[in-house]
C-alpha cells in the first residue's frame, strides 16, 4: 500500500554517504511502503545506520536523493522527525529522570501537552509492560527493560514509521524475544517498521522485505524466503573436525551436494537433502567430529553473497 | 510557532534534571556567599580596613562583595557549560534524544544556555540578597548586580559550551579551571584593584570579562555607575557572549551534524 499518490513513504536513489574518505553508503536505491516491515541486514560496518542517520534527518545526505514522506530531509528535517519514531542503536535514555518522565520530556519535544502526555505515558507503559517501573529511575533498568523504554518513547508522537537500529543488539535470548513480540504487535496494528540488524533471525521473524547490505552497498533485496529460495538451497550440512580435516572437500562431496562454503571453524555444504548428504559422506568414510543438518537461513545467504559471516 | 520558542523544549529538560537535585545547589548557594564574606569581608577585611586606603573611603566588606558575586557566576557557568555539555553529547547522550525529534541544533544550544542563565539569575539573586544583609549594598541600583553577574556568566559558559562541544574528553575541562578559571578569580579586580598588578598583567586583566562583570556589579552595588564606561562594560560582556553562542552554534553543528 502506498500513500494517496502512490508513492512510498521513504525513497532512496543513489543515496551516498561519505565521511572524508571513507564510504559508508555507496549509491543505494530502495523504496520503503507504508504498513510493510523492511530490514536492512548486515554486519557492522555495511552502512546501515548511516543510513537510518540520514532517514532520521539527523545526518545530512552526501549524495543522490532521499525523500521521507515526499519531503526532502535537508529541508523539512523538523517536519519529517515529526513523524518519526527513532529507537537508535545507543540509548539516550536520562539516567537521572524516572522511567515515565523519560516518556514524557520526549514528548514534549514534540510539542505535546502535559495532559495528553500523561495518558499516553501510561498507555505505553502498559504496552511496553514497565508499569510498575514508572516511577524508578532509569539506571538500575536492565538492558532489555530499557530498550523497550526507548520502543514505548518513540511511540509518544504517534510516528507513521519506526526506525529501529539495531533494536536487540546487546541484549540476551530472553530480553530480545520481548522485544521482538512487541514488535511484533506494532506491525500487527499496522505501524511501518524499518530496521537494521546483523541477526538473520531477527530479520526473518520481523521483515517482510528486507534488503542485504555489505561494504556500503545492497547486494540483494526480497522477502526472506525469497531470498534464501534464490541464493541458499533448502538444506545445509554443517560439519566441524577435530584435527582431521581434510583439504579437498570438492573430492568427498562431488556430485552430493550444490555448494561448500568452508570457513574456519566449520564447512557448510548446501543442498536440499541434508540427510542424504551426510548419509553419502558416510558411505565415502568422512567421519567428521559432528554433522549437524538445518534449515538454510539468511546468514546463509550472507555468506553465499559476500563470502564472510554475518557476525565475525 | 517562533523560532525561538522552540528552545524552551531543552530548556523543560534541563529544568526537570535540575528539579531532582535543586536542594544541593540551593544550599550551595547560600553557604558559598556566607563563607566568602566571613572570612573575606569580615575577617580579612578587618585588616586591610587598617591599613590601607580603598577608593572613596569604601570598607573591603563592601569591596570585595560584588566582586565575589560577578565570579561565582563565572565559575558556576563554567560548570554548567563544560561536564554536562560534553556528556549530553557523549555520555548521556541526551542532545541526541532531542535532535531526533523536531528540534534543531539551535534549540537544543539555546535551550541548553538560557537553562545556564535561568541558574545564573536565580543564583545571583541569592548572592544579592545574602550581601545586602551583610551591609555591603550601598545602593537600590544593586538590583541590576543580578542581570548582570548573569551576563557575566554567560560570556563565560557560551564560549565554554563551544569548547565542550568540540573536545573529545574531559580532560581540558580541570585545565580550564585551574590555568583559566582560577587566575581571572584571584587577579581580575575581585579581590584587589587592578591597579596594583604588574603593568603587563594589568593590561591583560582588562581584557577579561570578569574584570568588566566585577567592576560593573561594583559601581552598582556602591551606587557609583557611569553612564558610557557602564555601556563600555555591558558591551564588552555581551560581545563575549554573542562570540561564543557564535562559536558554539558552530562546534554544535560540527559534533552533533555528522
Amino acid at each position: 500500500m502506498a500513500d494517496q499518490n502512490g508513492n512510498p513513504l521513504i525513497r532512496a536513489r543513489n543515496l551516498v554517504k561519505r565521511f572524508g574518505e571513507l564510504v559508508a553508503v555507496d549509491a543505494i536505491d530502495f523504496d520503503l511502503q507504508r504498513g510493510e516491515a523492511f530490514g536492512f541486514l548486515g554486519p557492522n560496518g555495511a552502512g546501515k545506520t548511516s543510513t537510518m542517520r540520514m532517514i532520521g534527518c539527523v545526518s545530512p545526505v552526501t549524495d543522490g536523493t532521499l525523500s521521507v514522506f515526499g519531503l526532502d530531509p535537508a529541508r523539512d528535517g523538523a517536519k519529517i522527525r515529526a513523524r518519526l519514531g527513532v529507537v537508535p542503536q545507543q540509548d539516550t535514555l536520562d539516567m537521572d529522570l524516572t522511567v515515565r518522565e523519560n516518556i514524557i520530556i520526549y514528548g514534549r519535544y514534540f510539542g505535546l501537552s502535559r495532559k495528553q502526555l500523561g495518558i499516553r505515558a501510561d498507555e505505553l507503559l502498559e504496552f511496553v509492560e514497565l508499569t510498575e517501573r514508572a516511577n524508578d529511575k532509569v539506571e538500575p533498568l536492565s538492558g532489555g527493560m530499557k530498550r523497550r523504554l526507548t520502543i514505548a518513547r518513540s511511540l509518544i508522537n504517534d510516528p507513521e514509521v519506526m526506525l529501529l537500529d539495531e533494536p536487540t543488539t546487546g541484549l540476551d535470548p530472553q530480553a530480545r524475544h520481548v522485544v521482538w513480540d512487541r514488535l511484533y504487535r506494532l506491525k500487527r496494528q499496522g505501524v511501518t517498521l524499518l530496521l537494521t540488524t546483523h541477526y538473520m533471525d531477527e530479520a526473518e521473524q520481523l521483515c517482510d522485505r528486507l534488503v542485504v547490505m555489505d561494504k556500503g552497498k545492497i547486494v540483494a533485496e526480497g522477502s526472506p524466503r525469497e531470498l534464501i529460495g534464490r541464493y541458499s538451497t533448502r538444506e545445509v550440512v554443517e560439519l566441524r573436525f577435530d584435527d582431521s580435516r581434510p583439504d579437498d572437500f570438492g573430492y568427498w562431496t562431488e556430485g552430493l551436494v550444490s555448494r561448500v562454503e568452508s570457513l574456519p571453524d566449520r564447512v557448510l555444504l548446501y543442498t536440499d537433502d541434508g540427510d542424504a548428504a551426510s548419509h553419502g559422506l558416510h558411505e565415502r568414510g568422512l567421519v567428521p567430529e559432528s554433522v549437524l543438518v538445518r534449515r538454510s537461513t539468511l546468514e546463509d545467504v550472507f555468506l553465499h553473497l559476500t563470502g564472510r559471516t554475518l557476525i565475525e | 510557532m517562533s523560532n525561538y520558542l522552540l528552545a524552551l523544549r531543552p530548556f523543560e529538560f534541563f529544568f526537570m534534571q535540575y528539579k531532582r537535585v535543586w536542594r544541593g545547589t540551593a544550599i550551595t548557594s547560600v553557604v558559598t556567599p556566607i563563607v566568602y564574606l566571613l572570612a573575606l569581608g569580615v575577617g580579612l577585611g578587618v585588616f586591610v580596613d587598617r591599613s590601607a586606603d580603598l577608593p572613596d573611603g569604601i570598607s573591603y566588606l563592601e569591596f570585595v562583595a560584588p566582586g565575589l558575586m560577578a565570579a561565582t557566576a563565572m565559575q558556576l557557568a563554567t560548570f554548567e557549560s563544560s561536564w554536562p555539555v560534553l556528556s549530553a553529547i557523549k555520555w548521556d547522550r541526551q542532545y541526541h534524544a532531542m535532535l531526533a525529534t523536531p528540534l534543531r541544533v539551535r534549540d537544543v544550544l539555546l535551550g541548553h544556555q538560557s537553562f545556564v542563565a535561568a541558574r545564573l539569575l536565580v543564583t545571583s539573586t541569592v548572592y544579592l540578597v545574602v550581601i545586602t544583609a551583610f551591609g555591603a549594598v550601598e545602593s537600590p541600583l544593586g538590583i541590576l548586580a543580578i542581570p548582570v553577574a548573569a551576563l557575566v556568566g554567560l560570556s563565560f559558559s557560551a564560549p565554554i559550551a563551544a569548547w565542550a562541544a568540540h573536545t573529545q574528553t574531559e580532560v581540558s575541562f580541570v585545565a580550564i579551571f585551574r590555568f583559566v578559571i582560577l587566575p581571572m578569580f584571584l587577579f581580575s579586580g575581585t579581590f584587589f584593584p587592578i591597579t596594583s598588578l604588574p603593568a603587563p598583567l594589568e593590561l591583560i586583566a582588562y581584557l577579561t570579562p570578569l574584570w568588566h562583570g566585577v567592576t560593573l556589579c561594583r559601581e552598582l552595588t556602591l551606587g557609583e555607575v557611569e553612564l558610557w564606561s557602564g555601556l563600555l562594560h555591558l558591551g564588552y560582556l555581551l560581545a563575549f557572549t554573542a562570540v561564543g553562542l557564535a562559536l558554539a552554534r558552530m562546534t554544535y553543528r560540527r559534533r552533533l551534524v555528522v
